[in-house]
């Protein structure tokens, strides 16, 4: 089976570009699985079931959504091995712009859109920095020189990526990016014993376990201040 | 420069030696507030694990990048005179599998090609094969050349480096700049120095195809309709890398649409234009028949085919008038149908 980790900012296009993408592959006879991890609610489920693609879906709920995915992409890597997928797609969306849970020898692809502001590419970290491949979506509403200079700023921070336009609605680029995703002489079993592309953030405090009331007093563990002096 | 090398230079030195290294370290908000003039080494050693972690930074991961960032711009600078002086499609089949109706498709820089042919029977995917350098390898078959040879993989994955640039009717600008803003932050994209001259030329050409003027400080979103699709037609005549240009369904646009492609032609791009308006298709020199999925023919414009284009011109210059009259709060008579 291959892996392949998509993430990105909310509405970027992940799923809209994914489905396109799965079309193309099961014209090729392969079959396609699909988890979606977010933090409170997903329909995104239903629009893969609607595509004939098998998914399951996991709400982190109250936990940092990075960290949820990273507990538990190993368990879903393992269901979709039996499933006998040829290809399993993760989705998750960068919630925070800080993380990125890619994990080193998986592919990792950054779906953003030309939309979401010039200095985005900026904004976001190693989720867009770490990727193999950024996927730059809604090219269809924005001119040419726009698409033009928000492509320049994902060069600027992730030059060792493949750059792509895909358009999630007629699906432009898609039968293109699904060649770079599949792989035929990839395999993974399992994802024991491999290592994330980068750590996560410590986030440890008391509010992480719970704590509800504000206020000095109740904050515990590893708390940070703003600095409004020199701010 | 190896990766020893570089950890040597201070971020100052490096961006005397590589001007366009200034995006690159713009981007790197954990360079914010230390010392430009230390060298790289130094400011690693300054970095603790809190530090890099607040920054999301990896230090192995920073100079890799560093030292592709500096290689690929080399490579995009050095390339920069490389000219597309022709590009071939060699056929592969329909839908169904049958082969394509023609030897061997050129098109060269200043002409113009149509496509013709009912939607979804295969213009998108023309595009995506020529945006894609096809070998073979998609749906189609269809093979690409860039001037006779096997192209260079930069154009399928390079950001930089893209053959085909597009415009149509959905699209809008987006961003919360005047015209002349807007345009200093496309021609910085591409590395442009001197950029100043070009920025009028932009606009002066824009001006000429749309029928209102604006100035350099209105906002790209106060522009109306035409005066927007006039703007990204002569920028990307003048300013976008790519020699390739696709023109989908301006019909209606409320521009100039003959200059329009003289500006286009004029800065040698090749023009390939989706269209069922017999003034524009007959305006090119060539145009595609597509059908189930193929190119079923290749058609050169006839001297015949050039005779009705001028009278269908004059016809159009006649719809203008009235336009312009209309607009102008005059009542049409009979004169205004004569030629
Ligand atoms: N115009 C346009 N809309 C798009 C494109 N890609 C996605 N969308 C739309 O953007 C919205 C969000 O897409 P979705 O795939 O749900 O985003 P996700 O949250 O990243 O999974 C949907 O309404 C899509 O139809 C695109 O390339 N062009
Ligand atoms: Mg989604």
């Amino acid at each position: 089976m291959n892996l392949v980790t998509i993430s990105g900012p909310p509405s970027s296009g992940k799923t809209a570009v994914i489905l396109k993408t799965a079309e193309s592959l099961k014209q090729r006879g392969l079959k396609i699985g699909a988890v979606k991890f977010d933090c409170l609610y997903t329909d995104d489920d239903v629009a893969y079931e609607k595509a004939g693609i098998p998914v399951k879906k996991g709400l982190s709920g109250s936990l940092c959504p990075d960290h949820y995915f990273v507990s538990n992409i190993e368990a879903v890597t393992a269901w979709g091995v039996e499933e006998k997928f040829d290809l399993l797609v993760s989705e998750s969306a960068g919630l925070c712009n800080r993380c990125s849970p890619y994990v080193k020898d998986i592919k990792a692809v950054c779906v953003i859109d030309n939309l979401s502001g010039i200095n985005t590419p900026r904004k976001i970290g190693p989720m867009l920095r770490m990727a193999d491949i950024v996927v730059i979506t809604k090219g269809d509403i924005v001119s040419q020189a726009e698409r033009e200079v928000f492509a320049a700023g994902v060069y600027a921070v992730n030059p060792g990526a493949v750059i792509m336009h895909v358009n999630g609605l007629t699906g432009q680029g898609a039968y293109e990016l699904s060649t770079l995703l599949f792989d035929e002489n990839q395999h993974i079993d399992t994802l024991k014993g491999k290592k994330l592309r980068f750590s996560m953030p410590s986030a440890l405090c008391s509010y992480c376990l719970g704590e509800t009331r504000i206020g000095e007093s109740y904050q515990m563990g590893n708390v940070r201040k703003i600095d409004l002096k020199n701010n | 420069m190896t990766q020893n090398e570089i950890l040597q230079q201070s971020p100052q030195v490096l961006i005397e030696k590589y001007p366009f290294l200034t995006s690159f370290f713009d981007g790197q908000h954990w360079m914010a507030d230390l010392n430009p003039t230390r060298s790289l080494a130094e400011l690693f050693a300054l970095i603790d694990e809190g530090f890099a972690e607040d920054h999301a930074f990896d230090a192995d991961a920073f100079i890799g990048q560093l030292i592709d960032f500096i290689t690929e711009m080399q490579a995009f600078i050095g390339n920069d005179t490389f000219k597309v002086n022709k590009l071939t499609i060699l056929p592969g089949t329909n839908k169904s599998g049958e082969p394509e109706g023609f030897e061997k498709l050129d098109f060269e820089p200043k002409t113009i090609t149509s496509i013709v042919g009912p939607t979804g029977s295969g213009k998108s995917r023309l595009l995506a094969d020529i945006e894609w350098v096809a070998q073979g390898d998609t749906p189609t078959r269809r093979k690409m050349l860039i001037n006779e040879q096997l192209p260079d993989s930069a154009w399928r994955f390079s950001g930089n480096k893209k053959l085909v640039a597009q415009l149509s009717q959905n699209m809008n600008f987006v961003m919360d700049l005047t015209v002349k803003e807007f345009l200093e932050l496309h021609a910085k994209s591409r590395m442009v120095s001197d950029a100043d001259d070009l920025i009028n030329r932009i606009i002066s050409s824009a001006n000429e195809l749309a029928g209102e003027k604006f100035s350099p400080d209105t906002a790209i979103t106060a522009l109306s309709g035409g005066q927007s699709r006039a703007l990204m037609i002569a920028d990307t005549a003048l300013l976008s890398q790519s020699p390739v240009v696709l023109i989908d369904e301006i019909e209606n646009a409320g521009i100039d649409r003959k200059k329009a492609l003289e500006i286009l032609t004029g800065e040698d791009k090749i023009v390939l234009m989706a269209t069922h308006d017999p003034l524009l298709a007959l305006m090119a020199d060539q145009r595609i028949v597509i059908k189930n999925g193929g190119i079923h023919s290749v058609i050169k414009t006839s001297a015949e085919e050039r005779a009705l284009l001028a009278e269908l011109e004059k016809a159009d210059i006649k719809h203008q008038k009235m336009r312009t009259a209309l607009r102008s709060g005059a009542v049409l008579q009979g004169e205004n149908l004569k030629y």
